[in-house]
């Protein structure tokens, strides 16, 4: 008996070392991808990367060739994909949490917003082609871009404004509607306030996934040369995911450098934008619970 | 009947939440100016049936309510009812402090903004008047600016109770009000019960045999929806009628 129960204590032990060993190598297998990753960028871009490359037009000659047009393009996009998809995301959040009947409808909504989250961004490139450029009269322009990435961001804004309203505890609610406030006071003063921190995070967190996105920019912008940085949003636009594209595509060797210049661009606008989220979670989470 | 002046006059009250019939039949007169206590085991219905008076129970999905209650003679079961401004007029106060994550002056105010009482000066006597009468003036007019949740649990219980009166009800409505707190802050929110029966018709909903001994001057006694036993307080606890009532009373169930 004494000897079965050694066994399986040591059985025990060796099941808990394979799952260590498993996650560990999850975690090294993903950082030796991101070092390398960057390592390679870095090698690569950073010769490219001074002044000169943030402050030129794109050109058919590496060593006049910069990145502002896009980078311009990439903020313009993403400014106004921001002003479009937050304050819809954060209203559909609020009519499918504080207003909507819980019915078969409201459901299916929810079941939809689930399906769309997944849906692949080429996709949405294809419906804003047709829709915005097309259907609409839009054209190649910087407010058909951000249309369409609002339309790809716009289910994760819902999901995690849904899910910052639920945090808000039931108690305080049921504190202002026993003084006599109405529902809009209700959402107003109690729960929009507690919920913007996480509202805006899960925001900045969709942003920075639209500024990487290249496929259904490509669909939009196409794969242009565009001779000035813009001006309003019915300019045309290139982003930078475009321009990486772009450089990695030329036969030309310098362009790889170009590349990874872009790329370290890209990554530290990225970083900045994620930086930011997290100083608002800081910020705000919770104040003084 | 038992009480012979009403406040709050129910009427055969009956709620459920969806098939489950929590309140069956009750008919209760209560009396302006006094405690009244709402004691009963667990899942008898206190809570719903307070919860009945301020129309609070409506912010679950399928529940029903019928019957009829009136304050001073007006129906709060009507179409006519403004159910806002009832729930100003009947103020309560949670088993858990729930104060709001912003400062204790904010706190106070938020009821009279809403009902756009006062502003300005006339607004920062309301918060001192509630404070006083909720009485924690003296430990926080120091700090009006500090965040609510800087306060102990006792303290955020008085401060409920003051946001509670900030618009100006003439009903409280109780709901197990110490039973997340220390003995201290019990006795203190107890006596501050006391001096409120003075002005506001209060009813207190209570797990604590000894805490409705000591506030209340009439007791309710339900079991599974019912009313069980109604009386005065020294009554109910000395004689009660309902053999119920002298089990729980005399700690044979609970």
């Amino acid at each position: 008996m004494i000897k079965q129960s050694r066994r399986k204590e040591t059985w025990r032990k060796i099941k808990g070392a394979i799952v260590l060993i498993l996650c560990l190598t999850g975690i090294v297998l993903t950082l030796v991808s991101l070092a390398a990753l960057l390592f390679d960028a870095f090698q690569q871009g950073l010769p490219w990367l001074d002044l000169q490359f943030l402050t030129s037009f794109a050109s058919r000659r590496p060593e006049q060739a910069g990145i502002l047009v896009a980078l311009f393009g990439s903020i313009w996009v993403v400014g106004l994909t921001a002003l479009v998809s937050f304050p819809l995301g954060v209203g559909a959040a609020l009519y499918l949490e504080e207003y909507a009947p819980q019915n078969r409808f409201t459901s299916f909504i929810q079941l939809n917003i689930a399906n769309l989250a997944g849906v692949p961004s080429i996709v949405y490139g294809i419906l804003g082609l047709a829709l915005f450029v097309e259907a609409l009269a839009l054209g190649r322009s910087i407010l058909a871009g951000a249309l369409t990435l609002s339309l790809l961001i716009l289910p994760v804004i819902i999901i995690v404004s849904q899910e910052a309203i639920r945090s808000v505890p039931a108690t305080d609610r049921q504190g202002a509607y026993a003084l006599g406030a109405t529902r809009w006071q209700v959402t107003r003063e109690v729960v929009l306030p507690q919920a913007l921190p996480g509202m805006l995070t899960g925001t900045i967190l969709a942003l920075s996934r639209a500024i990487g996105e290249a496929a259904p920019m490509i669909a939009i912008a196409a794969l242009v040369y565009v001779p000035f940085t813009p001006t309003g949003p019915l300019d045309r636009f290139t982003v930078m995911p475009i321009q990486i594209f772009n450089w990695v595509n030329q036969p030309q060797s310098e362009f790889r450098g170009l590349a990874a210049a872009g790329i370290l661009v890209l990554l530290a606008v990225l970083l900045s934008m994620n930086s930011f989220a997290v100083f608002i979670r800081n910020r705000y989470q919770m104040r003084g619970r | 009947m038992v009480v012979n002046k009403v406040k709050i006059d129910i009427q055969d009250l009956n709620v459920w939440f969806g098939s489950k019939h929590v309140i069956k039949d009750i008919n209760m007169g209560i009396k302006p100016n006094a405690v009244t206590a709402v004691m009963g085991p667990s899942g008898c219905g206190k809570t719903t049936l307070i919860r009945a008076i301020n129309r609070l129970n409506e912010l679950i999905r399928g529940s029903k309510t019928t019957g009829e209650i009136y304050i001073d003679k007006k129906k709060v079961y009507s179409k006519d009812t403004d159910i806002f401004e009832l729930r100003r007029r009947v103020g309560m106060v949670f088993q858990k402090p729930n104060p709001f994550p912003i400062s204790i002056y904010e706190n106070i105010a938020f009821g009279p903004k809403l009902h756009n009482m006062a502003d300005g000066e006339e607004l920062e006597a309301i918060v001192e008047k509630s404070l006083k009468g909720g009485a924690l003036w003296d430990e926080v007019k120091d700090r009006l600016n500090d965040n609510a949740f800087s306060l102990s649990g006792g303290q955020q219980q008085r401060l409920c109770i003051a946001r509670a009166l900030a618009v100006e009800p003439d009903i409280i409505l109780m709901d197990e009000p110490c039973s997340a707190l220390d003995p201290a802050s019990t006795a203190k929110i107890e006596m501050l019960i006391r001096e409120l029966a003075e002005n506001y018709t209060v009813i207190i909903v209570t797990h604590n045999l000894q805490q409705a001994a000591r506030v209340s001057d009439l007791t309710a006694f339900m079991y599974v929806g019912k009313l069980v036993e109604y009386g005065s307080t020294k009554r109910v606890f000395e004689k009660p009628e309902s053999e119920l009532a002298e089990e729980y009373i005399t700690g044979k169930f609970g």
